[in-house]
């Protein structure tokens, strides 16, 4: 099956847990590459790399300052992961919780059976 | 990462792939039980989305499941699918589709494992395909947006 390219959109963009890395750090603040090159332990070609996946994205936006480049989040770029993830992430945890409800009573019953 | 308690973890573990972990303080032979009989599905799967209607399950190889709940604004909705693997309180491997969108039918793999009488639930749901997962993407951003929260953190969080 063919892949679909990492450019496509911020959900494969984000997939790669380098590339997650790096928008982690940048959620503390804007970075030259080589301050992500140091932070992640990775080559400065392979930083580049996923800097240019994400700025395709939209997920980094770079400026230029006298003669480096500064890369910082998008964090707009994103909004469509958190809204949905978040959401995914709440309704899930609604369920659990009921579940752990279920358990709950399950256990009384078991403990009120003897043994355990 | 696998940050547990109260709270359900979601990541995007790859293009067409998503990981729940949640854990629970009980053995994995009453989750497993509270996971695959239907009178008890019927009592958390609705979640605080709607009430349940209908919760059938067959736990066996080529056996089906249905679940339907009827939401606050008086829509109904109905997921279902076929199980294609089961490992008693160990792994269940099934299919999952929203009978809204019959296209996206995502597979979905469960484990449980305990530890010290707390037992740590895994689902993975794969797509067959990005399409799928979009249409799957858009149908949980219907359920509502949460405004207000600290976009930047909550982003650090969710894809850390």
């Amino acid at each position: 099956m063919a892949r679909a390219a990492t450019t496509t959109d911020a959900f494969n963009a984000v997939a790669e847990p380098r590339r997650r890395e790096i928008l982690d750090l940048l959620a503390t603040g804007e970075r030259p590459v080589n301050e992500v090159v140091r932070s992640l332990g990775i080559s400065q070609p392979l930083a580049s790399k996923h800097l240019r996946v994400l700025r395709e994205v939209g997920a980094v936006e770079v400026r230029e300052e006298g003669r480096q480049r500064l890369y910082r989040l998008n964090a707009q770029a994103l909004r469509p992961i958190y809204d949905w993830v978040s959401s995914y992430e709440r309704s899930w945890s609604e369920r659990f919780d009921r579940l752990d409800d279920v358990l709950g009573k399950l256990k009384e019953e078991e403990g009120s059976g003897g043994g355990g | 990462m696998a940050v547990v308690g109260s709270k359900a973890t979601v990541t995007l573990q790859a293009d067409e792939q998503i990981l729940i972990t949640r854990e629970f303080d009980a053995p994995k032979d009453l989750v497993y039980r509270v996971w695959t009989e239907p009178e008890l599905i019927r009592r958390w799967w609705g979640g605080e989305l709607g009430e349940v209607t209908v919760a059938e399950s067959d736990p066996r190889v080529g056996g089906t499941w249905r679940c339907a709940m009827v939401t606050d604004e008086g829509s109904e909705v109905a997921f279902g699918g076929e199980y294609r693997e089961i490992v008693p309180e160990e792994r269940i491997v099934s299919t999952e589709v929203y009978e809204g969108m019959p296209e996206a039918e995502a597979l979905n793999t469960v484990t449980f494992s305990e530890t010290d009488g707390r037992t740590t639930l895994t689902i993975l749901v794969e797509h067959k395909s990005k399409e799928a997962r979009d249409a799957h993407i858009e149908s949980g951003m219907e359920v509502g947006m949460q405004e207000g929260m600290d976009l930047l953190e909550r982003i650090a969080i969710s894809l850390r």
